[in-house]
């Protein structure tokens, strides 16, 4: 059973250091999935990494901007971005309550909201800030579907009683709420016409903001039921929809358990059950034999490769120059995963897809990086292994260790390997 | 290259290739040319049709591109900026090219330049990322996660190397749901110090009992490698017979290593050796021109008219040459009126430039009209998807709607098909 012990601290967290994997050996499975799902006391670690304070998006006021101001304005956005970026992966790292931390990163994967349209680092950090301040998943449904950084996303301002946009209604019942195939296109009209009259600015990244003359107020009928929808009330009675609870137990199933096998109807059930608190569906899930059985394999996505690889060499984010930010950020960019951009409101792309040919460059790039900050002395293979939290080389990385004379190559070809980069 | 050719060249490039790259194992060149040149049309020397594409980032100031030298509103909107009439290259009594895009002005004398005015597409986005995710992802109303070249190797199961791009990073067009194309560093295999191709291709193992995920990660390594070595022996393979005795990478490339005449260079030198990729990415930045715009802008158009000119010159001596149609494009064009400090701001449609041995010349679509404007920028006259949906129908032979994700692009008489 040991072996499930480092399988469920790797999925549950963003890869564990070494004395992580031994304390919870010791106290076993059952032990250290309520540990992780349930932390006692603040997170000492996370409180070294305070969430950034970016001030005014310089946007904000600035509606005919010069040439000057607005060079001036793209270069303070482009800063923030920088901080933001950095403040997460920094954060992810120092975080000792790691399952915390990766079911944050799945609801920005499951909202995949992303910077390169919304344009205001400010509007990410209030959605972030949103949704790990949400309880369960019901309030940040409510919380969300008010969101500017979504609502912009989505085009949710286009969205008028006069000139309806369906975007944001359509991704609410396809890709945040139901899924496939439990709605029709008539349940998307009507759901589009209960999210019309919300508009952003960028002075007040809280909140969208309603205008009332531009919402549609006549009755709709929405899976049946004709009320006077809004915002609020859609998403709390999409909420309700017993196909809501198993659809976000399927994508918790697609994120921890199998990116390629489906969810068996048993997971799904147990899931479920403890919806809305995520993570009790998280913990329904660990404890979910199909998961322990470890029959499943996942791709690590990037950003749990590079964080993984920064907690077990004990790198900070928060130390790198800004070259070095670039490189790590350029670097996740060509792996296909940077923080606060994912490529489309689908999210991450999964499993194979991250490995291809041109990210193997890419990985190699990034492991070099890395290695260089990592302060090791003379290690062997079986040290690297204990280090890195694999349990036994294969054969084939086991020989290129060996050939490896400096720290640095080990390093490289440990993070870089075959059995490193799946969980 | 007839079949004693390319036997000499074979053997050339296995040579060539050293034992390094043979130790690193896996399929060469020698063995792709074999079997990509089995079935492919009525010369297999010649290969399929095959499409470069270039992207100029930062927004191409398509009015002083192509410029609407007759039109009173062009020289009034930027005084400082507009270029006489008489200096301007004459495409028509009411366009010409930029005064330094001489090698253009050839090409279209020659009937290789076709000239699509107006293009962009609905409710323009000024982001530079944003515009530029949506001229490859080829979705101007949702962000997608592919790009449309992407999606035409998943389509036609490619493997990686039938898309490479020769820019420092994979660019999103290139990125299928299940398949990716490859992106080849110029100037040899980049890898850390310390870490030869051995030592990558011994992480490319495969061992008996592992996941199939750990296979795939395994073979990404040796694709990576192989693709690399692919190119690196088109570089430095012998030149076919039909190519004469030009030596092409000595061309004034200006801008340092990885100029785009470069990277012209590389795709030169794979197509004629006959290296089994269909499309080839390559890459010119630096046309966000706010200030001082009219130095700059003419010393990057410069370097796209010589690169590209000479480019296509030498396609026309081979015959896989022959095959090879380019592409030009920005993400967006620039503001009609001129800003303060002598440059322009993003703005929206611009001309696109479809060039080579199979482009037939002249002007397409309409230029849009200066006076008529959305909010100071120009209006779109044609949809990008359109051109990019002929080369889909005419270089790549496939479905334009099945990678256009529905559209129903308008074709355009750009390229001669057949022979």
């Amino acid at each position: 059973m040991s072996d499930n012990v480092a399988m469920l601290l790797r999925r549950a967290g963003f890869g564990p250091t070494a004395s992580e994997l031994a304390a919870a050996k010791k106290a076993g499975y059952a032990a250290t999935v309520a540990r992780l799902t349930a932390p006692s006391g603040p997170d000492r670690g996370a409180a070294a990494a305070p969430m950034p304070d970016l001030g005014r998006d310089p946007f904000d006021n600035l509606p005919n901007p010069t040439t000057e101001q607005r060079a001036a304005a793209e270069s303070t956005r482009k800063a923030h971005t920088d901080a933001i970026i950095r403040w997460w992966l920094d954060r992810l790292t120092v975080a000792d309550h790691q399952a915390t931390e990766k079911l944050m990163f799945f609801w920005h994967g499951h909202w995949a909201t992303s910077i390169r349209k919304v344009g205001s680092p400010q509007f990410m950090l209030a959605q972030h800030q949103k949704i790990r301040e949400s309880p369960n998943f019901k309030v940040m449904a409510r919380r969300l579907v008010s969101d500017p950084a979504l609502v912009y996303w989505l085009d949710g301002q286009l969205n008028t009683k006069d000139a309806p946009n369906e975007n944001l209604a359509r991704e609410l019942m396809e890709l945040f709420m139901l899924g496939i195939g439990h709605y029709s296109e008539r349940d998307v009209k009507e759901a589009g016409r209960a999210l019309t009259g919300w508009r952003t600015d960028l002075g007040v990244p809280s909140t969208a903001i309603y205008f009332p003359a531009d919402h549609d107020a006549a009755p709709k009928t929405i899976l049946g039921r004709t009320a006077n929808f809004d915002a609020y009330t859609l998403v709390d009675f999409l909420a309700k929809q017993p196909a809501c609870a198993r659809f976000i137990a399927s994508r918790l199933w697609f994120r921890y358990g199998s990116s390629h096998e489906p969810i068996i109807d048993a997971t799904q059930k147990r899931i479920a059950a403890a919806f809305p608190v995520g993570m009790q569906m998280l913990r329904a899930l660990f404890e979910d034999e199909e998961f322990r059985s470890g029959r499943h394999r996942l791709v690590k996505q990037p950003v749990e490769w590079l964080v993984g690889a920064m907690r077990q060499l004990n790198i900070r984010p928060a130390h790198f120059s800004q070259k070095t930010l670039s490189q790590v950020v350029s670097g996740l960019n060509g792996l296909g995963q940077v923080p606060f951009a994912p490529q489309s409101v689908g999210g991450w792309p999964s499993g194979t897809a991250w490995l291809n040919s041109a990210a193997a460059q890419v990985r190699l790039g990034l492991a070099d990086l890395l290695a260089g900050f990592a302060e090791v002395d003379g290690m062997n293979a079986e040290e690297l292994a204990n280090v890195l939290a694999i349990e036994t080389w294969t054969n084939r990385t086991y020989l290129a260790l060996k050939q490896a004379k400096e720290p640095r190559k080990l390093l490289i070809i440990g993070l870089a390997s075959p059995e490193y980069l799946v969980s | 290259m007839d079949a004693l050719t390319r036997r000499r060249f074979l053997l050339a490039s296995a040579a060539a290739g050293g034992a390094a790259a043979l130790a690193a194992g896996g399929v060469g060149l020698a063995e792709l040319l074999a079997t990509a040149t089995g079935g492919d049309g009525p010369d297999p020397g010649e290969g399929p049709d095959k499409l470069v594409i270039v992207t100029l980032y930062g927004g191409n100031d398509g009015l002083n591109t192509v410029v609407p030298y007759a039109d009173p509103a062009y020289h009034s909107a930027r005084p400082e900026l507009a270029y006489d009439p008489e200096r301007v290259l004459h495409l028509d009594e009411s366009l010409g090219l930029n005064p330094v895009m001489t090698g253009f002005k050839r090409l279209w004398d020659s009937k290789q330049l076709g000239v699509v005015l107006g293009v962009g597409y609905p409710r323009p986005d000024r982001s530079h990322f944003r515009s530029m995710d949506i001229w490859q992802t080829a979705s101007p109303a949702v962000p997608v996660p592919t790009g449309w070249v992407g999606r035409w190797l998943d389509g036609t199961k490619a493997s990686a190397e039938a898309a490479v791009s020769f820019e420092p990073a994979l660019p999103p067009l290139l990125v299928g749901a299940t398949r990716v194309g490859a992106c080849v560093a110029l100037g040899g295999l980049q890898l850390p110090q310390g870490i030869d191709a051995e030592l990558v291709a011994a992480l490319g193992r495969i061992q008996d009992g592992e996941s199939e995920l750990e296979m795939h990660a395994a073979e990404a390594y040796r694709d990576f490698l192989r693709i690399d070595k692919l190119v690196r022996q088109a570089e430095n393979a012998e030149l076919p017979a039909d190519a004469g005795d030009l030596s092409l990478l000595s061309s004034t490339a200006t801008g340092g290593g990885s100029s785009l005449a470069a990277q012209l260079a590389l795709v030169t030198r794979c197509v004629e050796a006959g290296v089994p990729t269909r499309v080839y990415s390559v890459s010119l930045g630096g046309f966000d021109t706010h200030a001082n715009e009219r130095v700059g802008h003419e010393s990057l158009l410069k370097q796209l008219d010589e690169a590209l000119s000479a480019f296509v010159h030498r396609l026309a001596r081979t015959r896989a040459g022959r095959r090879v149609t380019v592409v030009v494009y920005s993400e967006f064009g620039r503001r009609v009126r001129a800003n303060a400090s002598d440059g322009t701001d993003h703005g929206t449609a611009g001309p696109l430039f479809v060039m080579g041995p199979r482009t037939v010349g002249g002007l397409y679509g309409e230029q849009p009209s200066l006076t008529d404007l959305d909010n100071g920028d120009l209006k779109a006259t044609t949809d990008f998807r359109d051109v990019f949906g002929t080369l889909i129908g005419s270089v790549l032979q496939a479905d334009p709607a099945e990678y256009l994700n529905g559209y129903e692009a308008k074709l355009l008489p750009l390229v001669r098909t057949g022979i």
